[in-house]
């Protein structure tokens, strides 16, 4: 029981700092309904917007607030294809985190491993990973994805792949240096006299001390992917249009823009918006509860 | 120092090389031009004949030393569209590119200095809490969106401003410039804003977590002590440690502003490299997109040398061993 207490305590704690911010706490809760409306997207929209069944294309382009003849109502308007909007968002929406968000659980991954080993093992191997990192680091992530897309095609695979590759260097770089300060400490010197072994005191130990930082990494790293998909997407090399998401129904719009109807690119932009600007706003707060520096 | 920057120079040039490999096995192992540039009515003679003047009938390797022996000449084959060679059309359009990332980052530093330095100086006022909330907004709005809606409120609705092309040219010491004339200066103005906005934001956030740094330090508390004006206390010795981090950052911004360049171009039709690469891209117009990638990765080695040489300039730590946080 004891030990159930000195376990919660730190998370306990950041959650009290973390709710003085009423700003910061309407953020979250934006967060998770936005999150919860992706997921039940198939039972929470009023239509299937890739049904050819049920979309007509007599009724495209109408604005926000039009009616079917058959009583449905459009709220946000429809597409260039009769879609009704509100759906079709909604569906953009469950595709746009679920790429961002995976890509960036996978670029954790492979970030955190490789941070890891490169300050628990050092010598050559760190000196070859962080070369990379640089190396990585180098060149702006819009630009690397850009190329890679260029160069592999559309698809949602290839856009998983190229959001992870340009995401993991930073992962690698705040956990070596946080982990880096970490084996310096009497603990790993107390597990390393006890014979654990080298796997167990990296990933068991030293680990858990460095999921600060990574969380708040973590958080806006994945606003960015959102925002970085939804750009190529924007571009026509991110996701085909057979997977439209927020970045490609805006795309969609963009011509009928000129002409007024400015509701196609209009509300998939706003949901975007919202998204990334509410995980940035959690991220932000994390980092001022999670960061002890500045928290004294 | 001079040890310091031929180590550096030469990480350069294995990174360039590097680079090279990169670039031509992704963009000539990968696809078929044939089929986009010869149309499905050419005759298999007529195939041929463009196949061997184009040297897509060579071994890979061979193509490899052929391309890079032309890049150190310079010449990074003929476009397939434009049919002039590559590196010529990416130079016509780089000065344009050039012009809208100086534009946008000159932007985000009159406005962004200012408004972090007051937000620095005064954390937790009204104002800075206000510019706070608005830079979060800044960095989350996605570019090309925040574009359109640019376009929607100022050329579609209001009328004010253009929404595509450079405008009229007028020329300044022999460059050609939209700075130069009023009707370049409104075509100028909306992707200026729509690539500076983010910078701005991050502008701001800099120079406030710099200034709240710094203004405690004893330092400062002495230059109060010896009883100098709030002003001078500021603008000299508050804004001299400031500025070092911020000169790096802005040398390295530069570079992912030419990168932004691309999606702001491509909305706007400025007629720079981007939008280039992006047109190239969807033509597969392989000799562009190489050339592309080479003279970007050739401008990013150069912002990073002068970057790291200007910051071991300023901050002895770096050239007397690694990183400033390292063991």
């Amino acid at each position: 029981m004891i030990d159930d207490i000195i376990q919660e305590q730190p998370w306990r704690r950041a959650w009290r700092h973390y709710r003085q911010s009423r700003f910061a706490v309407i953020a979250l809760i934006v967060c998770s309904i936005i999150i919860l409306a992706a997921v039940f997207a198939p039972w929470l929209a009023p239509q299937n917007p890739y049904d050819l069944n049920v979309i007509d294309f007599f009724d495209s382009k109408l604005p926000p607030g039009s009616s079917a003849p058959t009583g449905f109502i459009y709220w946000l308007g429809t597409d260039g294809q009769g879609r009704d909007m509100l759906s079709a968002m909604l569906y953009g929406l469950r595709i746009s985190l679920f790429v961002g968000v995976l890509s960036g659980l996978i670029a954790i991954l492979i970030g955190m491993a490789l941070g890891l080993v490169a300050a628990y093992v050092g010598g050559w191997i760190e000196a070859l990973i962080m070369r990379v990192v640089d190396f990585m680091l180098g060149f702006p992530t819009i630009l690397v994805a850009l190329m890679l897309l260029a160069i592999l095609g559309q698809g949602v695979d290839k856009v998983i792949f190229a959001l992870i590759l340009v995401q993991w260097a930073y992962f690698a770089r705040a956990v070596r240096s946080a982990a880096l300060v970490e084996r310096q400490k009497e603990y790993v010197e107390a597990a390393q006299s006890l014979g654990l072994s080298q796997p167990r005191i990296m990933f068991g130990h030293i680990m858990p001390n460095c999921l600060a930082p990574v969380i708040v990494l973590g958080t806006m790293q994945v606003a960015s992917a959102i925002s970085t998909e939804a750009t190529l997407s924007f571009l026509g090399l991110g996701l085909p249009i057979t997977e439209p998401s927020l970045g490609l129904l805006i795309s969609n719009g963009y011509s009928n823009m000129l002409s007024g109807r400015y509701w196609i690119s209009l509300y998939p932009g706003l949901l975007l918006l919202l998204t990334v600007f509410s995980i940035n706003v959690v991220g932000d707060r994390l980092r001022d509860v999670l960061n002890p520096r500045l928290s004294r | 120092m001079t040890g310091f920057i031929i180590r550096r120079l030469i990480q350069s040039g294995g990174v360039i090389l590097t680079m090279t490999v990169v670039v031509f096995l992704g963009v000539y192992a990968i696809g078929n031009p044939v089929d986009i540039l010869i149309p499905d009515d050419a005759t298999a003679a007529e195939r041929d004949l463009a196949i061997q003047s184009l040297g897509l009938d060579k071994p890979l390797l061979t193509q490899y030393t052929t391309f890079l022996s032309n890049l150190l000449r310079g010449d990074l084959g003929t476009s397939f569209v434009y049919n002039i060679p590559s590196i010529d059309l990416i130079l016509l359009r780089l000065p344009a590119t050039l012009e809208l990332a100086f534009c946008a980052l000159f932007i985000a530093i009159v406005i962004g200095l200012p408004l972090g330095l007051l937000c620095g100086l005064r954390p937790g006022s009204r104002l800075d809490k206000t510019v706070m909330g608005a830079s979060i907004i800044g960095f989350s709005i996605p570019n090309f969106w925040q574009g359109l809606m640019l376009i929607m409120l100022f050329s579609v609705m209001l009328g004010w401003l253009p929404s595509t092309g450079r405008g009229e040219l007028g020329t300044v010491f022999g460059i050609e410039t939209s700075l130069a004339t009023w009707d370049g200066l409104r075509h100028l103005l909306l992707p200026a804003i729509n690539l500076s906005l983010y910078k701005l934001s991050l502008m701001i956030r800099l120079t406030r977590s710099g200034v709240r740094e710094v203004m405690y330090l004893d330092y400062v508390r002495f230059a109060r002590a010896k009883g100098l004006s709030e002003v001078r206390i500021v603008m000299v010795h508050i804004m001299k440690v400031v500025l070092v981090p911020i000169i790096t950052v802005v040398g390295m911004e530069f570079g992912s502003l030419i990168a932004f360049a691309t999606v702001t171009e491509t909305i706007f039709a400025w007629p720079g490299m981007g939008k280039l690469i992006i047109d190239s891209i969807m033509r597969l117009d392989r000799p562009v997109i190489a050339g592309y990638l080479v003279v970007i990765v050739l401008l990013f080695v150069l912002i990073n040398l002068l970057v790291d040489i200007a910051y071991s300039l300023l901050d002895p730590r770096i050239r007397l061993g690694g990183e400033p946080n390292d063991r």
